[in-house]
């Protein structure tokens, strides 16, 4: 019987008793509007970057109905060509600078690093807070450039389009690039927190697999996220002063450009993936109340993922004319990111062998992201496979394939990380079976919008198409309706976890009775995260004696 | 079997020979990936039912993979990914590399239209006629943003880029009309340039051209009039002209005299292309479209060895059509002497 679960067992009532909130957590510690402005706890930040990024989301979200809208009928529908294509310019930027970037690491990442390490904070609580107001900064130089300058050239920005288009791009470029500070800041702020703040105890392979999942993502914040930036200002200084960087017509070469920015964008892709798959790997434990089958491999895939997703931009290029060479070793690359990825799938699956399993709104979304994981994982390794890419590629086929990962799995891991983790945040209960409606009719949406994107691609619809030929008609009102699913679940959500928040019932330390580290704290937890000396000497989610933590459990 | 799934998987017409290859990879790999994934679905599932919690806080026994079960969910997927590669590459080598007897097209986007040029002419907007069962190759450029030319029907898809030639080729097998899209977003119309392909018996495409050429002196091209260069006529005569116009002619030589004797300021044009030609950092190249649009536009990038980096570049001085054309008028040019065949790369050899 460990130190802490013994000490669990005095914090909490006795069993049958109504369950209250600790008298001082962190959310009541300081109640003006300054204290959650300048606070420097990384909860706090954490509860910031939660606001800040579901802003995003909701507003990505928006501008997704009204391209649905749009693309409800072959002709024009609601809106014209150009409000159309600066609506998928503002939905791409918003969604992944605003959103899928931040999300993981910046709520979960925040909350839960500091406390899984047995850290009072992160090693630099005040470069999480400047951060997190560079993040808002660089939000707001993109969101009113992108507004007021109306830059209609696609996330992509593809040279000599975005240098010579007639709208005001400089501001959005520099959004991006002040946004990209924010990335390198937190990534910079964890890795030194985990090679520094390690409680003792916490051996690197005693770690938490979502610690190594953010360690991967953010060794990759801070390796590639200097190309962005660059390559950012290169075209602000093209488009504005007429530098011929990447435009041919001054000199430039605008594959030059492609291969700068998919540096970055391709390895982005895992800063999104990655801390979803690290939510994963911890909730997958806890719902099957079983130690993570091969530990050593998912935490090193974490790695080999980040390592090799350096190597795979070129299969973005393959019909740019790139040498047949370059595109067959790009291709191989990239299969072996595939390989990293059914590791985890397979180890995964291993997990719930001899487990006991709880279907849960959590562990519902669980079986969403690795659905989705799968399937677009695999659709990528077709898309890799070289002959295949080239009838594929800008076609609707690689919109829905990295709509599966990016708004499959990686919403499924925010989702999961949201529901499994707002006990221990808000120290309060969500209502389960809403949870499960909701949860049903989100994965369900998922398919009914990107499945029949797949086959738009497969007939050869091209991505970025304001009109469509007919033939293109009847997929397109799939897909649409779909996606008012979709956007039907995420209203049921946003109005529990809304409820909860205030009314919902008290959760307890424990309520899920699992064995991660952060859930040995109060729920919500104190300001200096622990009321115990930290004993992390379990590895975590070990769950072959579960005595002492029954009594805990017992009493919720 | 291959009618069925085509139909399920909502793909297009295979109207080329490059289709079927690609479809039957399409098939392979999505067979493989249902019935992996159904696999491991069924394998999640039956794990769900029978490991369902029983009581509150049951305990678990600690189980970890063995080395064999981590060997094998490496190395099967690895194999099953790497021969999908192979047989990817292989089709898309065979893409990259257009037979030596293909007939050449010039292709050039521009916002937002597509224009055709045959190099003795005609040339056309929006619409392109081939000949079936006969390789056309597609040279490829752009006159402002970059697009992408995409014939579903015919699984190919290549990149048009200003400043510089790509190329793609296919073989189409049977005539009908088939949709050009443009497929890399290129500005408020990127959604309406749209084009076709007439595919056409090979008798009925030869007899199609000549009355083409025939009638091409009398006709105007509304559309290429912006363009500054007449699109009509003969692209070699054109070419030859721009030579002039531009000077090329004060550097290079184009008399059969002056070849193998005295060396000029820049390297003879006679049988310039596909030489093999030997750079001053040692290497050896085949000069071909990609070479010759390079040298116009970069002449520094690969300097001939024995000749000084004198040549400026024709970057944004010569139009899209203006390149091809010359490219066109260097390809004419040959002398009697019997060329000696190059042993690496592909031989293209232009229509006559």
């Amino acid at each position: 019987m460990s130190q802490s679960a013994s000490t669990a067992q005095v914090a909490v009532a006795p069993a049958g008793a109504q369950l209250e909130l600790p008298k001082k957590h962190y959310l009541n510690d300081g109640t003006t509007i300054r204290s959650w402005l300048l606070t420097v706890d990384h909860k706090r930040i954490a509860i910031m970057y939660l606001v800040g990024t579901t802003f995003g989301l909701l507003l990505g979200g928006i501008f997704a109905m009204v391209l649905r809208l749009e693309l409800l009928t072959p002709g024009p529908t609601i809106i014209e060509a150009l409000t159309y294509n600066r609506m998928f310019t503002l939905h791409g930027l918003v969604m992944i600078f605003m959103f899928m970037i931040p999300a993981i690491p910046g709520v979960f990442g925040n909350f839960f690093l500091p406390i899984m390490l047995g850290a009072k904070d992160v090693a630099f609580p005040k470069w999480n807070l400047t951060s997190y107001y560079v993040y808002l900064a660089g939000a707001a130089l993109m969101l009113w450039g992108l507004i007021t300058g109306g830059a209609d050239t696609g996330w992509t920005f593809y040279t000599p389009y975005s240098t010579t288009t007639t709208t005001n791009i400089a501001p959005v470029m520099l959004g991006v690039f002040v946004i990209g500070f924010s990335s390198i800041l937190t990534g910079l702020n964890f890795i030194v927190t985990i090679h520094t703040l390690r409680a003792p105890g916490v051996t690197w392979f005693k770690m938490p697999l979502f610690v190594w999942a953010i360690y991967g993502t953010s060794i990759i914040q801070v390796l590639a996220t200097p190309v962005i930036g660059l390559t950012t200002l290169l075209v602000a200084a093209e488009h504005t002063f007429g530098f011929g960087f990447f435009d041919p017509a001054r000199g430039g070469d605008p594959i030059l450009f492609q291969h700068l920015f998919w540096f970055y964008s391709h390895p982005a892709v895992y800063i999104m993936v990655l801390p979803a798959m690290g939510v994963i790997s911890e909730a997958i434990c806890a719902f099957s109340r079983k130690n993570i089958f091969g530990y050593s491999m998912i935490a090193m895939s974490s790695l080999g993922i980040a390592f090799v997703g350096f190597f795979a931009w070129g299969h973005h290029l393959f019909t740019s004319g790139q040498s047949a060479f370059d595109a067959g070793a790009f291709a191989a690359i990239s299969m072996l990111v595939g390989v990293f990825t059914a590791i985890k799938i397979f180890n995964w699956v291993g997990t719930l062998y001899k487990g006991a399993i709880s279907f849960t709104a959590p562990f519902a979304y669980i079986c969403g992201f690795l659905f989705f994981l799968v399937f677009g994982g695999m659709t990528g390794i077709a898309l890799a496979t070289v002959s295949l890419d080239v009838h594929w590629q800008d076609t609707y086929f690689v919109v829905a394939h990295f709509h599966f990962i990016m708004v499959g799995a990686v919403i499924m891991g925010f989702l999961t990380a949201l529901h499994y983790w707002f006990p221990k945040m808000f120290g309060r209960k969500y209502p389960e079976n809403w949870g499960l409606l909701a949860a049903g009719l989100i994965v369900l949406g998922f398919n009914a919008t990107f499945i029949p994107q797949f086959l738009l691609g497969n007939a050869g619809m091209p991505r970025r198409y304001y009109e469509y030929p007919e033939r293109f008609a009847a997929l397109n009102v799939a897909s649409t309706a779909g996606a008012s699913l979709l956007a039907f679940g995420f209203i049921i959500i946003a109005i529990y976890l809304a409820i909860a928040l205030f009314n919902g019932e008290v959760a307890g330390r424990n309520p899920w009775g699992s064995r991660g580290y952060e859930w040995d704290t109060p729920s919500p937890p104190p300001t200096e995260n622990f009321d115990h000396p930290v004993d992390h000497t379990r590895i975590p989610h070990d769950y072959t004696d579960t005595e002492d933590v029954a009594t805990v459990s017992h009493a919720t | 079997m291959n009618e069925l799934l085509r139909q399920m998987l909502f793909l297009p017409e295979q109207a080329s020979t490059f289709a079927l290859d690609v479809d039957h990879l399409h098939y392979f790999v999505i067979i493989v990936t249902t019935f992996a994934s159904a696999a491991v679905g069924l394998v999640a599932i039956a794990f769900f039912w029978k490991y369902r919690q029983r009581r509150p806080n049951q305990a678990t026994p600690m189980v970890n993979p063995t080395a064999g079960f981590e060997v094998a969910v490496i190395t099967i997927p690895l194999a099953i990914f790497l021969l999908w590669f192979f047989i990817g590459f292989r089709d898309f080598v065979k893409l990259s590399s257009p037979p030596p007897d293909a007939m050449d097209v010039y292709v050039m986007g521009k916002q937002w239209m597509w224009k055709f040029a045959y190099p003795e002419g005609p040339s056309s907007v929006g619409v392109l006629h081939v000949p079936a069962n006969r390789p056309v190759r597609l040279l490829i450029t752009s006159r402002d943003v970059i697009h992408s030319v995409f014939i579903p029907a015919f699984r190919v898809k290549m990149d048009a880029q200003p400043g510089r030639y790509t190329e793609t080729w296919f073989t189409a097998t049977v005539p009908g009309r088939y949709q050009l899209l443009c497929t890399e977003y290129c500005g408020a119309q990127h959604s309406k340039m749209w084009g076709e392909v007439v595919v056409m018996a090979p008798e009925a495409f030869d007899e199609w051209i000549k009355d083409q050429q025939r009638g091409m002196v009398t006709r105007q091209d509304v559309l290429a009039d912006e363009d500054q260069v007449n699109l009509q006529g003969d692209l070699r005569e054109m070419g030859k002209r721009v030579a002039i116009d531009q000077g090329c002619l004060r550097c290079h030589s184009v008399n059969d005299a002056v070849y193998g004797s005295e060396q000029h300021i820049g390297p003879t044009w006679v049988d310039l292309y596909q030489r093999p030609t030997k750079l001053d950092n040692g290497t050896e190249i085949i000069a071909d479209e990609a070479y010759l649009t390079e040298s116009m536009m970069d002449p520094n990038a690969k300097i001939v060895a024995g000749y000084t980096a004198v040549m400026p570049s024709y970057q944004g001085k010569l139009s899209g059509p203006e390149t091809a054309a010359l490219v066109e008028y260097i390809k004419s040019l040959r002398s009697d002497r019997i060329r000696q065949a190059s042993v690496k790369g592909p031989l293209y050899e232009p229509v006559r």
